[in-house]
């Protein structure tokens, strides 16, 4: 499938994957993040249940301290 | 747009500012000088020497709270800046409160569960309202790797990617860079 990540094209030879298996495949462990799928906030007790699928818009925004 | 024709769309505008330390203070500052009718401050902390080497206050307001002083130096700074200062931890439900009403919120916290708290709460709960927060500051130097991005009404500024660590503190400069970047992503929404 084909998404957009964070703006960037991005593929992956699944044909849908959950997001805490995007993230296991993108190797990000951050450990505070906030997540969208398609405008939709996704909270973290649905990492393992939410649907990334093709086409769709997801953004990884990663928190960082400091201010 | 000409200065007093900026000034006049800008002052019926309200801008809700959470967090007075580095990027707030220094946000707000910028906000004020450039005629935003009224600015909501929110901060629990009270002033400490270490803060003063990125935070818009003086030698002499150390141990006074932050959001009485900062009041007190955008007065002398804009006096029709109005200023309404909250002198609390902000949660989710008293962002709701003090916030619903205005026309951009910034955030402008330290701690990465904040930034998350922040976030969530106004997409889940003001989400017709826009959110400007900094995210990566840290440090010195390496000027190109801050930028700005937007996705619907959220709108981040900062490098995304250096933290706060003992060996990387927050300095002047790159805090007021990401503070000020975000005072100029509100006044595009603002302006528009």
């Amino acid at each position: 499938m084909n998404i957009t990540l964070n703006n960037r094209p991005q593929s992956f030879e699944e044909d849908t994957l959950t997001i805490s298996e995007v993230l296991k495949l993108k190797n990000y462990t951050f450990k505070m993040m906030v997540i969208k799928i398609n405008g939709v906030l996704i909270k973290k007790d649905k990492y393992n249940s939410a649907k990334v699928n093709n086409g769709d818009d997801v953004h990884i925004i990663h928190m960082i301290s400091g201010g | 747009m000409n200065f007093s024709q900026i000034v006049k769309k800008l002052k019926n505008k309200t801008v809700g500012i959470a967090g007075c330390g580095g990027l707030g203070s220094n946000c707000a500052v910028a906000l004020a000088r450039v005629g935003v009718g009224k600015l909501i401050i929110a901060d629990f902390d009270s002033i400490e020497e270490s803060n003063l080497n990125r935070q818009y206050y003086f030698h002499k307001q150390i141990g006074a709270s932050k959001t009485a002083s900062l009041k007190e130096n955008i007065k002398l700074i804009n006096p029709n800046t109005e200023v309404e200062a909250h002198n609390i931890k902000l949660d989710s439900q008293s962002i709701i409160e003090i916030y619903k009403n205005c026309d951009v919120i910034v955030e402008a916290f330290d701690k990465a569960e904040m930034k998350q708290m922040i976030i969530e709460t106004v997409i889940d709960k003001l989400s017709q309202t826009p959110l400007v927060v900094g995210l990566g500051m840290a440090g010195w130097g390496d000027n190109n790797s801050i930028g700005s991005r937007q996705t619907e009404n959220l709108f981040i500024c900062g490098d995304e990617k250096k933290e706060v660590s003992e060996q990387l503190p927050p300095l002047a400069p790159r805090v007021g860079i990401v503070a000020n970047m975000q005072a100029n992503t509100v006044l595009e929404i603002l302006l528009k």
